[in-house]
């Protein structure tokens, strides 16, 4: 199973035998300014021609001077929303005589997906949540039932402002957990894709498709690709023994100062290809004869997150950007075995306020002077702006 | 590899209410069996179910008594929709029930040791099964000792099986306290901490069991520990919102634990550095 090279032809028979094969490919597509995943038709549906411009609270679209069709970081979505369903139906029932109640109707038919396009960083967190969803005692049947998507990877040639995978080893370069994963060489009048071959049925579905052999040029050049996406990473996070240091800062007066800014508003758990929280509620038909469960996602940023009878133990906003700061990249180690990180940048993006997790960590693991922690610009801050942390945006 | 179908972890199986019994005016023990064709549970105590009422919603509720044949009994206080709805609840009607979840007191592992149990206002009942299992296996146990606390006399639960155990048996020693009560109230008024300076027990071969709200757990654990008894050797039962029960909703987190996975007993030693945080 040598990696091959495909043409731009190459790949619309490639997406054409998966939905051959009844898969439903899922792709991204460029739809209200952003980069958004959804179903695809064929090749030109794709975003191309077009690159992403991302910093701290911004994010904007850009057309590129050559037709490249992954020319861009990762968007607001992440493929959570089709593993993990933003809102899920786990328990319906009617209510019998006699017994009191029964399970009603089949559990649901989970759609059997492709996933076209899917980044390094992404493959990461889809194990992350692996791990939330498979790997304790009790599985989730639904995202169990999607887990089985086919797996078409994208290896990163441009990097976002806001992307750290390198400093999370999650990316640029995806080694393993796709069917096949595809470097876009664009070049001149040159545009073909390296194809890394990464299961058996990834090889089977390649032997569809025209490709000639990649030679060690090739492979050069597709190594150059991320190679060169590592070099210009727009985060950096020191990542080495987080855990342990954000566990001794839990008082620390940085967590005040971030509280000043956070609306907490929750875009940065909606985004997050990781974050799993959500909620259970019940409901019933009007004459109360069928009650359905519905699953939907929650985020530790609510007040109602926390809720006691009483009141919630985390009631204020300092305590719940700590809470989930210190999820990810602290106690989620404890609880999952793994980082809940991995870099992709999005809650730094997608922050209205344009809240940054590369300075917070920097600031709460500064050294504790007389006054104000202070950040160094430059380590973790955006290249080219070097405000300082504490400055509201 | 993925393909294998599992089972539903959400789905809850219906069980008839065989007796209710009033214990104060918001709390109800109901006693609850399996309907015909559901398997009974193997639960432990300080384990817990995730009880729901149909259509309305799904609260962890602590077993408050194991009984033979897969009976089960929970205690139930009032404090929202769904706790009001199942303290509603009438003989012969069907509740949703989900578990057994959660790591238990492990009574067992006390044997040879004597037994303090401190308990405050509801957080008596998962301390019940205990007591239960202590007295059905006495000959393996020291001293049991039981120390329980409500804010008023009205709202002490389980006041037949405190007088049982008081009056009928030498082999276990029972205080109650109020923190308040009117002049025909002739016991101790105080907070259940005090309570624990003066009891008989051998603090060095003891295990406490402690179950209250959280700064009362936080008290009770310190004057344990000022009679001797080792961090170690002290059970919490931690209480946090909780939607799944099976460690996929993330409300019930406490730090590096996870409560219905982890917990919700503790050893004091894991569990208290992270009460002492405010906020967590």
């Amino acid at each position: 199973m040598g990696s091959v090279v495909i043409d731009r032809r190459g790949f619309e028979l490639l997406i054409a035998a998966l939905q051959s094969r009844d898969y439903k490919v899922v792709a991204p597509t460029a739809r209200d300014g952003a980069i958004a995943y959804d179903e695809i038709g064929g090749v030109s549906d794709l975003p191309a021609g077009l690159t992403d411009e991302q910093e701290a609270g911004s994010y904007r679209l850009w057309c590129r001077d050559d037709d490249a069709l992954f020319g861009y970081a990762v968007g607001p979505q992440s493929w959570k929303r089709y593993l993990f369903e933003p809102k899920t139906v786990v328990f319906r029932a009617q209510r019998v005589e006699r017994v009191g109640f029964v399970r009603a109707g089949p559990s649901d038919a989970a759609p059997r997906y492709a996933f076209v396009g899917v980044r390094s960083c992404e493959i990461a967190a889809i194990g992350i949540q692996d791990r939330v969803f498979l790997g304790g005692s009790h599985a989730d049947p639904h995202y169990r039932a999607r887990r089985d998507a086919f797996i078409v990877a994208v290896q990163c040639g441009e990097p976002g402002g806001t992307c750290f995978c390198a400093s999370m080893r999650t990316g640029p370069r995806a080694e393993a957990g796709f069917d096949l994963a595809l470097t876009e060489i664009v070049a001149g009048d040159r545009h073909e894709f390296v194809v890394e071959v990464g299961s058996s049925r990834g090889d089977d579905l390649l032997g569809q498709v025209p490709s000639r052999p990649a030679d060690s040029s090739d492979l050069g050049a597709a190594r150059a690709v991320t190679d060169s996406a590592s070099e210009r990473m727009g985060r950096r996070l020191d990542a080495d023994g987080l855990p342990e240091r954000l566990a001794a800062v839990l008082e620390h007066s940085h967590w005040d100062q971030v509280a000043s800014r956070c609306l907490g508003c929750t875009s940065c758990t909606l985004v997050c290809p990781t974050c799993f929280c959500s909620r259970v509620s019940d409901t019933t038909d009007l004459k109360g004869l069928e009650a359905t469960r519905t699953r939907t996602w929650d985020s530790c940023f609510t007040l109602g997150h926390s809720y006691l009878h009483g009141g919630s133990v985390r009631s204020t906003i300092r305590d719940r950007y700590r809470q989930w700061l210190t999820h990810k990249l602290s106690t989620w180690v404890a609880q999952f075995g793994t980082s809940g990180c991995v870099g992709c940048g999005r809650c730094i993006t997608w922050c209205p306020v344009g809240i940054d997790i590369t300075v917070e960590v920097q600031a709460l693991l500064a050294p504790l002077g007389p006054g104000r922690p202070t950040v160094s610009p430059g380590a973790g801050a955006p290249v080219e702006p070097a405000a300082p942390a504490e400055v509201p945006r | 590899m993925l393909a294998e179908r599992v089972s539903e972890p959400m789905e809850p199986q219906p069980y008839r209410v065989i007796e209710v019994r009033h214990e104060t005016a918001d709390v109800v023990t109901f006693t609850i069996e399996p309907t015909p064709g559901i398997a009974s549970m193997d639960a432990l105590p300080g384990q817990f179910n995730m009880l729901w009422a149909f259509g309305v919603g799904e609260v962890p509720i602590s077993l408050s008594g194991l009984r033979p044949g897969g009976v089960l009994v929970h205690t139930v206080r009032s404090v929202g929709t769904v706790s009001e709805a199942l303290t509603r609840l009438h003989s012969g009607e069907i509740v949703g029930v989900r578990g057994p979840f959660g790591r238990g007191w492990e009574v067992e592992t006390a044997e040879g040791d004597d037994i303090v149990v401190v308990a405050g206002g509801i957080g008596f009942a998962p301390l019940r099964p205990v007591v239960e299992h202590a007295l059905a296996n006495r000959s393996a146990f020291g001293r049991v000792v039981v120390l329980v606390g409500a804010r008023r006399p009205e709202e002490m639960i389980f006041d037949e099986d405190l007088l049982r155990w008081a009056v009928a048996t030498d082999d276990i020693a029972v205080e109650v306290t109020v923190d308040a009560a009117g002049h025909d109230w002739s016991g101790h008024v105080g907070v259940v901490t005090e309570l624990v300076g003066r009891a008989r027990f051998d603090a060095r071969h003891a295990v406490a069991f402690v179950c209250g709200p959280e700064v009362m757990m936080r008290f009770a654990t310190r004057s344990l520990q000022e009679r001797g008894v080792p961090l170690g050797r002290i059970r919490l039962s931690a209480e946090r919102n909780m939607h799944c029960a099976v460690a996929h909703c993330g409300h019930c987190q406490l730090g590096e634990y996870i409560i219905c996975r982890d917990g919700p007993v503790f050893d004091a030693a894991r569990l208290l550095p992270l009460l002492t945080v405010r906020g967590r």
